[in-house]
């Protein structure tokens, strides 16, 4: 479901095709409802030694992320910091994960490349960059922790499922369209970064003199 | 106090010390932080600048670390000779970081080679790194804390050129890594530059360049000079807080070097994130301590 709440255009959890194919990269979006932390140990699991997902994550959200947490499952667990991770070390698995399990808008931080935008455009997901380094921000956004899988993957790794309340600024830098809004910024970079090349050779030669 | 006294009030001091580096930055952070938001123009980065200076305070309201990665935790000591714990220095640093660890909370986030598990508390084989340096007949002992989140030190990258390449080719190594993996690492980065002789000392020497205060200059005018030079043109990329672009990208670039073989170049890059989690405590004789990076921070609580 998508909704415009304080000129905030906020999409809660099951997200329908329709919610996802809406987004285009650069969008800044929020979001309710349920996601589920993986990373690297997660991804591993289920594109390379093929274990199933122990909790549903269709139509939810995927967050590149490993919280601080404490408490226990016995008295209950409290989100202290939680933030993106560099989604690009999920990129070799991405387009697999998606595939496989069917989830529509992945959390992260930087950018992703070409195969996940593939997956992104031919099961209709979408990757979003959330500003990292902001934990205590994000942290807030969560109303519970619902409960943890995989534990034994250690805190950064689990499975942590967590019901959200506005999470975001949620910048889309893939869209089902499979566009990708680092890949224009990294022509630019590229670009600049070689006039400064061409710049500093110039320049060093006069301050060694 | 006996030295087991000693040994427990500095293992608290330090702890605490670590524990609030993870929730408050350094002074020099946030005013350079606090300088890039004034000069920027661009609406998006400007609303990314808010959203991290909203995120610094209620990280200092609710006393949490500011951000989720707490890293790993080093040390740079510049320990006399004549400092009465510096025998117990290395066990006092490692129980640091398991006390930190526990109360602050930290992250765990140490990970043994091989056997594949993680620790829980930030200690493991080698873990800590302490990076050791013995002052001549000094009684004081200077330790800079450093928390190395992955997202930053991702980028890291060393190598040993031929002279052939010469300054240019250091160049090109740091503005290839920032303008890559740099976009993914949370910048505005800061940048330190290690030049040396050989791949380890290169490497060194830009994690120390890490924890030389941002804004400061090397005392060699020609290596200060080089520090302009590149941060100049790496602001000029425009990457932006987030790597989505803006009108700069680093908090700066420091650089530290010891000499090179006369047939190489050795050089290495490594990064700080925004969130650039250093501090730097002097202990004297009797343990009373003073801070430069973090002024909210009241010695011997």
């Amino acid at each position: 479901m998508t909704e415009l709440i304080n000129g905030r255009t906020v999409l809660t959890t099951p997200f329908s095709d329709a919610d996802i194919r809406a987004l285009h990269a650069g969008d800044v979006i929020f979001i309710n409802g349920d996601v589920i932390t993986g990373r690297d140990d997660v991804h591993i699991r289920v594109t390379g030694e093929g274990m199933d997902l122990p909790v549903e994550i269709r139509g939810k959200a995927l967050m590149h992320a490993g919280p601080i947490v404490t408490g226990s499952a016995g008295s209950g667990y409290e989100m202290i910091s939680i933030g993106p991770t560099t989604s690009m070390r999920m990129e070799r698995f991405e387009y697999d994960f998606i595939k496989k399990t069917g989830v529509r808008l992945i959390i992260g931080k930087g950018c992703m490349g070409a195969r996940t935008a593939e997956a992104c455009s031919e099961f209709g997901a979408v990757h979003c960059v959330l500003p990292a380094g902001n934990a205590v921000v994000a942290a807030l956004c969560a109303e519970k922790i619902t409960g943890v899988e995989w534990l034994d993957l250690g805190m950064p790794e689990a499975l942590w499922n967590i019901r959200v309340k506005e999470l975001g600024p949620l910048i889309v830098s893939i869209d089902t369209n499979g566009k990708n809004l680092f890949d224009e910024k990294k022509k630019d970079y590229a670009v600049r970064k070689e006039d400064q090349l061409q710049k500093i050779s110039k320049q060093m030669g006069s301050i060694l003199e | 106090m006996t030295t087991e006294e000693k040994k427990e009030k500095l293992t608290d001091i330090m702890a605490s010390f670590i524990g609030h580096t993870a929730i408050h930055l350094p002074d020099d952070v946030v005013s350079k932080l606090e300088a890039l938001r004034a000069a920027e123009d661009d609406p998006a980065a400007l609303s990314i600048y808010d959203m991290m200076f909203k995120n610094m305070r209620l990280a200092a309201d609710l006393g949490r670390p500011s951000c989720q990665d707490t890293g790993l935790v080093q040390f740079r000591i510049e320990c006399g000779s004549r400092f009465p714990l510096i025998h117990q220095l290395s066990e006092i640093l490692h129980d640091a970081v398991m006390k930190a660890t526990a109360e602050t909370p930290l992250r765990p986030n140490a990970v043994e080679i091989f056997d594949e598990y993680n620790t829980g508390s930030n200690t493991g084989t080698g873990a800590p790194a302490l990076f050791w340096d013995i002052i001549p007949d000094s009684d004081s002992c200077g330790i800079y804390t450093y928390l190395a989140g992955g997202g930053c030190s991702l980028p890291g990258q060393a190598m040993v050129l031929m002279p052939g390449d010469g300054y240019e080719g250091a160049a090109r190594i740091v503005l290839d890594r920032i303008t890559s993996y740099g976009l993914n690492a949370c910048p505005p980065l800061l940048v330190g530059v290690g030049i040396a002789g050989s791949i380890e000392t290169a490497a060194l020497h830009s994690k120390l360049a890490l924890l030389r205060p941002v804004g400061s200059h090397n005392p060699n005018e020609k290596a200060a000079a080089m520090e302009r030079l590149l941060e100049d043109s790496i602001n000029a990329i425009g990457i932006g807080p987030q790597g989505l672009g803006g009108s700069s990208s680093v908090l700066g670039v420091n650089i530290e070097y010891s000499v090179r073989h006369t047939a190489t170049i050795g050089v290495a890059v490594s990064f700080g994130c925004w969130t650039h989690r250093r501090g730097h405590i002097v202990f004297d004789s009797n343990l009373d301590c003073t801070t430069d990076t973090h002024h909210g921070f009241t010695c011997g609580r």
